[in-house]
């Protein structure tokens, strides 16, 4: 099943039997809030600590997409997701309480994918017949771990990006209808130098750029098979970075199907800066909007490129540059 | 830990900064120091004002009046803090915010809230000068070697 140096292609292609997005309240007022089958009002979720929300949220995208597949959680053999949090607490506390085998993932905001990529690993090698996969990512809890307290004023710069407050699974299965994973192109750990977490788009853009030329190249296709090719959270900066990044390295993707997550995700006047960013940016979109799409037969063909930051509060004190990956995944219906 | 001295970047880095600089948006240094001035100058404007009607209504000379009007200038920034609405403020106004005594009541306060959920002890207590802890640390610093200078120079007899 591998191709080329750094893509699977699944043979079998698991199914996505169901999906959920769970979204908080600046998410509700987004572009994408009828894609979202839970949103929330309250950013604490009726909890006493931001972190406690995000677990929340996490859990209920699963309980969501169990439900919508049409299994209980006994049927679900492993539970593969990941986190910003540190020690990736909320996906771990989510596998406490799922009761679900569980392996976590870490590949900062690419974890969606990573776990996506993964599990489809399992479905089609027959390790199981159904593995869920999630992330999640809460705003106010990324930004107290990763820069300042949330009440804190200092003025972010136009790079900067806001993390969306959500969580998205996706449970796969040997057989079933549906949209189907196809191949995933597994991403290199991409250094250009950059240190400046208010840039995270910038950081991440040749990540990005690298794993999407692998999977072309791996797979021997051409960037117009697909209807869309999003990145993960690369934001109006980054993505237009990684655009004309592509350009410049003869990749041509046209346009009007090349786009990201972290700009959809939210309206044009929403103080969001740069766009979206974080785990549950492409987990969100991905899970919500796009598989919604190619039900609906919008969409057929949906190339994903999750991009991370791989960085910590202490690696930026310490004043390393950011390491970025991308994971692509091909989901076809 | 790679240290700023080997961390000369490469060719391939070099460029791809550069492509990325000529692309990403820039803050305009004019018009972020005039909202400075102008959001730093009504919170001194502000203060004078306090200052004054303590002066006038309450029996305070130009001296004693300043600490009431910089306890009343914190409480205001406590509260808008807690409120949410000192972050909005500080995202157009920079500077203004930040350099003044309501920037630094406004650092304390943020670590505060965001900290109460690991408790009064290690959470409220443990990080409430997580970002003002510098300030105060070099603040006291400075102002000791200030102090040195100012009594030396009295001791060789100038002033």
């Amino acid at each position: 099943m591998i191709q080329g140096h750094q893509t699977w292609v699944f043979y079998s292609k698991p199914v996505i039997l169901g999906s959920a997005a769970v979204g908080g309240p600046f998410e509700a007022k987004g572009a994408l809030a009828e894609d979202f089958d839970i949103l929330h009002e309250d950013i604490w979720l009726g909890q006493d600590s931001y972190e406690k929300a995000e677990k929340k949220l996490l859990e209920q995208a699963c309980e969501k997409a169990i439900e919508k597949a049409g299994l209980k959680k006994e049927d679900v053999q492993f539970f593969l997701s990941g986190d910003l949090m540190n020690q990736i607490i909320s996906s771990s506390f989510t596998a406490r309480t799922l009761g679900i085998p569980y392996l976590g993932v870490f590949g900062a905001c690419s974890s969606a994918m990573e776990a996506l990529a993964l599990a489809s690993v399992i479905v089609d090698s027959k390790g199981a017949d159904y593995v869920l996969a999630g992330a999640s990512s809460h705003n106010a809890a990324v930004e107290k771990q990763f820069r300042y307290p949330t009440e804190y004023g200092s003025q972010k710069p136009p790079t900067a990006q806001w993390t969306v407050t959500g969580a998205g699974a996706a449970l796969l299965g040997q057989k079933g209808h549906g949209p189907r994973v196809t191949s995933a192109t597994i991403g290199r750990v991409i250094d250009m130098g950059l240190s400046d977490p208010f840039n995270m788009g910038a950081a991440m853009a040749p990540a990005a750029v690298d794993t999407i030329e692998a999977h072309f190249r791996d797979m021997n296709i051409d960037p117009s098979y697909y209807d869309v090719i999003a990145t993960g959270d690369l934001g109006r900066v980054g993505h237009k970075i990684a655009a004309d990044l592509l350009a410049e390295h003869g990749l041509k993707i046209p346009q009007e199907i090349f786009t990201d997550c972290g700009i959809l995700i939210y309206k044009p006047e929403q103080p969001v800066i740069a766009g979206g960013s974080g785990c549950a940016c492409s987990a969100t979109v991905t899970y919500g909007h796009f598989l919604n799409q190619m039900r609906k037969g919008v969409l057929r063909r949906i190339l994903i490129v999750a991009t991370g930051a791989l960085l910590s509060p202490l690696s930026y004190q310490q004043k390393e540059s950011i390491p970025c990956i991308a994971h692509a995944v091909s989901i076809e219906i | 830990m790679s240290s700023k001295k080997n961390k000369k970047l490469t060719p391939t880095q070099q460029q791809y900064q550069a492509f990325a600089k000529a692309r990403e948006p820039k803050r305009s240094v004019f018009y972020n120091c005039l909202k400075a001035f102008l959001v730093g100058g009504v919170i001194c404007t502000i203060g004078q004002g306090l200052q004054w009607v303590f002066m006038k209504y309450f029996d305070f000379n130009e001296v004693t009046a300043g600490n009431p009007t910089v306890a009343v200038l914190i409480m205001i920034s406590v509260l808008l803090t807690g409120f949410g609405v000192y972050d909005h403020i500080a995202q157009w106004a920079g500077a203004g915010t930040a350099i003044p005594v309501t920037g630094f009541a406004n650092t304390i306060a943020s670590a505060s809230i965001e900290h109460r959920s690991e408790g009064y002890v290690l959470g409220v207590g443990g990080n409430m000068f997580k970002l003002a802890g510098s300030v105060i640390a070099y603040g006291v610093f400075s102002a000791f070697v200030v102090a040195i200078i100012k009594i030396t120079i009295q001791w060789l007899g100038g002033m």
